[in-house]
């Protein structure tokens, strides 16, 4: 392999690793923080394509799109949480899985009574739209710096969120005990929509982000899913450094199994690495509950 | 005197329950052809392989507590297995590891090939995956169903995502099982078998030692029984039963996907076992029915069904405590 | 019937992070008596219970069991060497019958478990076996009701019950008079003098009565090391555990 390819490729893995990064911190912290198997989180990275393209179109500018849409998501994700997962909260996490794949149904079909079964293209504004040379030689498409750029901006806030801010203390604490927070007298419903939100934001913005590069379609989510879990479980469940670590491993890993390796034996790479991992910390590289 | 704990027999009303359900599933192929609509009988086929697959499932849900969200893929390579041997059967032998596998449609091979196949990946599935619990199980489960779907998906030879078809049904016995009355009650025999050997197990010391694990394993680890080899060993029957379902389904439809190794067709098996009633194994029956006809009914409604299937799916798992089993019966608490 | 055992506990430790809940302890029990620990709350008790039932590895030192080092067990493996023991909140499975949940531990030392097909319920030499075990803790009337559905002190009977019916050689009980009135607890000392001298039995209690009329020797735990080892009487003139119990004055009481 020669060394621009090397690094065309870890640039892409990357990418690829930050955009699952945005999709497991906000499934793990809600996870940590409510117990709760999500696992129409992927119909949220759909739904954040879907509203881009929408509001692009609105607007005729990629930007404000992109501004209208996040919070649009999130709109959507709380509106979710008050009426469905507020009774799953209790449940088991059989339930949870059964009845969030539900939504999965009713999202993925709602989508294309709305837009149609055919693909739809999420424009670029021209400014990000070419390649530029990173190195003498290797031309590397803007965009997708754009996309780690602000994968490692929203790892940061998050960091800052998590260990510098209430809501953060909040989030650990509840990830810990949720009793006791709950005790403390803060209002733990307004807590968990709160958190459920920022996670659908954040699944959307994962899906904004790989709109321009993969399309729009109905079930563009479900993939996704798998891969989140996975860096979930490789990172272990509520700790979003891990979700960080493990998704920039599992981006890596993937991408370079896809250049190396025949294409059967390529898709398996990740889950031999989750398999790996499993064997020797049941319970993920971070994780405090096996 | 001795106390001694009730025997394992069935209480009337199930019984009477059991047999009105199996005399319904007896004579079901005779009033179908009697009304003339002969497709009931290959549908009838359908649910008896998703109730043999549910029930298997039932085995480590209801009864183990373990939430597998992989256990389409058993079905599903097993289905497979028998579908690949047919077409090396019909056309060019199978090259394996440097030798040439001649490939058959002969059922006594075929068919312990397959179940073997689904044993050995439930054998390595659940050996890593019972190493944990809860949530990871669950995302375990259904990373490796993904991890063997893509697998599949990725064998061009045997028609990907177009799916493969039968070459030729198994033979088995010299019966014609093209033939759709006499794979429905192949089916089910194989089904009434999977039943009885069902209740057997669940009563017998393995049986009893899997459902205390389920109930706490800490303390049956405090008196001697390592919890995770009963699971394991639990885990690989309901992966080898489910492997059944999957030889019996492959020769009722002559046709094989990876539709069938999707993760949401592993859903729809635990949605037949909580619809029917969770541990009750007879329960996932009446679900497998249930959810077969309530799918064929809302795709005659509309073209977008799916956006009608998932409340009604909300909706079950919020509502259906005890499973339809259950409301037939009322609660029953007679375990062990 | 086995034989009891002796337990030899040498340099134990176990530490939690920063926090030592088990700090360089040493014990000797002797076959066949009823050795109490006791000890302010945090001293570390149920720690101990949890290494020396195989359910936590120490961070350093070993337990020997006759002499046989079964610091390298697991659980089960222990349960199988013979040591049993009973939790302080009652560990039951709960939709179980009494009758059941006592058959469990007899299936769990006759033979192996992989047995498919013949009903456990209709094995007699199981079933009269966990009947025996029932009628000596005097839960016979009882047999056929879910754990569940038992009173607290009956559960607690059944909790012994079950580990009796594991033909121990060693008997590890925490606290099993815990959350019992006056007359159970009687009732349950009377059952502890009964077995005294077929098992070895390690005891943890707070209750002093039950302490005073049950134990041969007792061990004092204060922030996971021992004190001070033995006689009731030894131990309750001894100045060290008085104070390590309320400060200077008064004797050692019971809650």
């Amino acid at each position: 392999m020669s060394p621009l390819l090397i690094i065309e490729q870890t640039l892409n893995g990357l990418q690829f690793g930050v955009t699952l990064f945005l999709m497991a911190a906000g499934l793990t912290l809600v996870f940590g923080v409510m117990n709760l198997v999500n696992l129409a989180h992927g119909s949220m990275f759909m739904l954040g394509a879907y509203a881009l393209v929408m509001f692009e179109r609105l607007t005729g500018s990629f930007v404000l799109g992109l501004l209208c849409a996040i919070p649009a998501t999130a709109l959507v994700g709380v509106v979710i949480e008050v009426l469905v997962m507020r009774t799953l909260y209790r449940r088991d996490h059989l339930d949870q899985s059964l009845a969030t794949i539900g939504l999965i149904l009713l999202l993925n079909e709602g989508v294309r009574i709305v837009w149609g079964k055919l693909p739809l293209k999420a424009a670029l504004p021209a400014a990000v739209s070419g390649s530029v040379e990173i190195l003498p030689g290797v031309a590397y498409p803007v965009f997708r710096l754009v996309v780690i750029a602000v994968g490692v901006l929203v790892a940061l806030a998050m960091w800052w969120l998590v260990t510098r801010t209430r809501i953060g203390m909040l989030v650990r604490a509840g990830a810990s005990d949720r009793e006791m927070i709950g005790m403390l007298g803060v209002d733990i419903k307004k807590l968990c929509t709160i958190v459920f939100g920022i996670g659908t934001a954040l699944a959307g913005l994962a899906g904004m982000m790989a709109a321009p590069i993969i399309g729009v379609q109905s079930g563009m989510g479900d993939n996704v899913l798998i891969l989140t879990l996975v860096v979930i479980v490789i990172g272990g469940a509520g700790s979003v450094r891990g979700a960080f670590i493990a998704a920039l491993a599992v981006g890596l890993f993937d991408t370079f199994g896809r250049v190396l390796l025949p294409p059967a034996v390529a898709s398996m790479v990740i889950y031999i690495l989750m398999a790996a991992v499993l064997l020797w910390r049941p319970q993920g590289l971070f994780g405090q509950h096996a | 005197m001795i106390a001694r704990t009730r025997r394992p027999e069935l209480p009337l009303r199930l019984l009477v329950a059991l047999a009105v359900m199996l005399l319904a599933f007896a004579l079901l192929p005779l009033v179908a052809q009697w009304f003339g609509s002969p497709y009931f009988i290959r549908l009838g086929t359908r649910v008896m392989v998703f109730a043999i697959a549910a029930v298997s499932l039932d085995l480590i849900l209801g009864y183990g507590g373990m939430v597998s969200f992989g256990h389409a893929t058993y079905v599903g390579v097993a289905a497979y297995v028998v579908a690949i041997l047919a077409y090396h059967g019909a056309n060019e032998p199978l090259l394996l590891l440097g030798m040439s596998v001649p490939g058959t449609a002969n059922a006594w091979i075929a068919w312990p090939a397959a179940i073997l196949a689904a044993s050995l990946i439930a054998l390595v599935v659940g050996a890593i995956s019972l190493r944990t619990t809860g949530i990871y199980f669950i995302m375990i489960t259904l990373a490796f169903t993904q991890m063997v779907y893509f697998l599949f998906l990725s064998l061009q030879q045997y028609g990907a995502d177009e799916g493969l078809r039968l070459a030729n049904r198994s033979e088995l016995l010299g019966l014609d099982l093209g033939n759709r009355v006499v794979m429905y009650y192949v089916t089910l025999v194989a089904l009434v078998l999977v039943l009885f050997g069902g209740w057997k197990l669940v009563h017998s010391r393995f049986g009893m030692v899997l459902r205390g694990c389920q109930q706490n394993a800490r303390r049956m680890e405090a008196i001697g029984f390592r919890s995770y080899r009963y699971k394991l060993a639990a885990f690989v029957i309901a992966g080898a039963t489910a492997g059944l379902a999957g030889v019996l389904q492959v020769n009722n439809e002559a046709f094989v996907s990876t539709a069938d190794l999707h993760w949401l067709r592993s859903a729809d098996l635990l949605i037949m076992v909580i619809l029917g009633g969770v541990g009750t194994l007879f329960g996932p029956v009446v679900g497998a029915v249930a959810w077969v006809l309530l799918e064929l009914w809302l795709e005659g409604l509309t073209v977008h069904w799916h956006v009608i299937l998932g409340p009604v799916l909300i909706f079950i798992v919020l509502f259906a405590k005890n499973g339809l089993w259950g409301l037939l019966l009322g609660r029953g608490d007679d375990r062990g | 019937m086995a034989e009891p055992a002796g337990l030899s506990l040498r340099h134990l430790t176990k530490s939690f992070g920063a926090l030592t809940a088990t700090d360089d302890l040493s014990l000797e029990v002797r076959p066949g008596e009823v050795h109490a620990i006791i000890g302010p709350n945090g001293a570390g008790k149920t720690t101990l219970i949890a290494q020396i039932a195989g359910e936590l590895t120490p961070s350093a030192g070993d337990i020997y069991l006759d002499g046989e080092c079964v610091t390298p067990l697991a659980g089960p493996e222990r349960s199988l060497r013979g040591i049993a023991r009973s939790f302080q909140i009652t560990c039951l499975c709960h939709r179980f019958s009494a009758l059941t949940n006592v058959a469990l531990a007899v299936q769990a030392h006759s033979g192996h478990s992989f047995r498919f097909w013949r009903a456990a319920a209709r094995d007699v030499a199981l079933q009269a076996a966990a009947s025996e075990v029932l009628a000596r803790v005097g839960l016979a009337e009882r047999a056929q009701v879910m754990a569940g559905h038992l009173a607290h002190g009956e559960q607690r009977q059944l909790e012994l019950a079950v580990a009796l019916a594991t033909r121990p050689r060693l008997l590890v009980l925490d606290e099993p008079m815990a959350g019992m009135g006056k007359e159970d607890s009687a009732r349950m000392i009377a059952l502890l003098k009964q077995i005294r001298g077929t098992c070895t039995i390690v005891l943890v209690e707070h209750d002093m009565d039950a302490v005073f009329a049950l134990a041969d020797r007792v061990s004092v735990l204060v922030y996971g090391r021992c004190i001070a080892t033995g006689t009731p009487q030894h131990i309750r003139a001894n100045a060290e555990v008085r104070h390590a119990y309320l400060g200077d004055d008064g004797e050692v009481t019971h809650d």
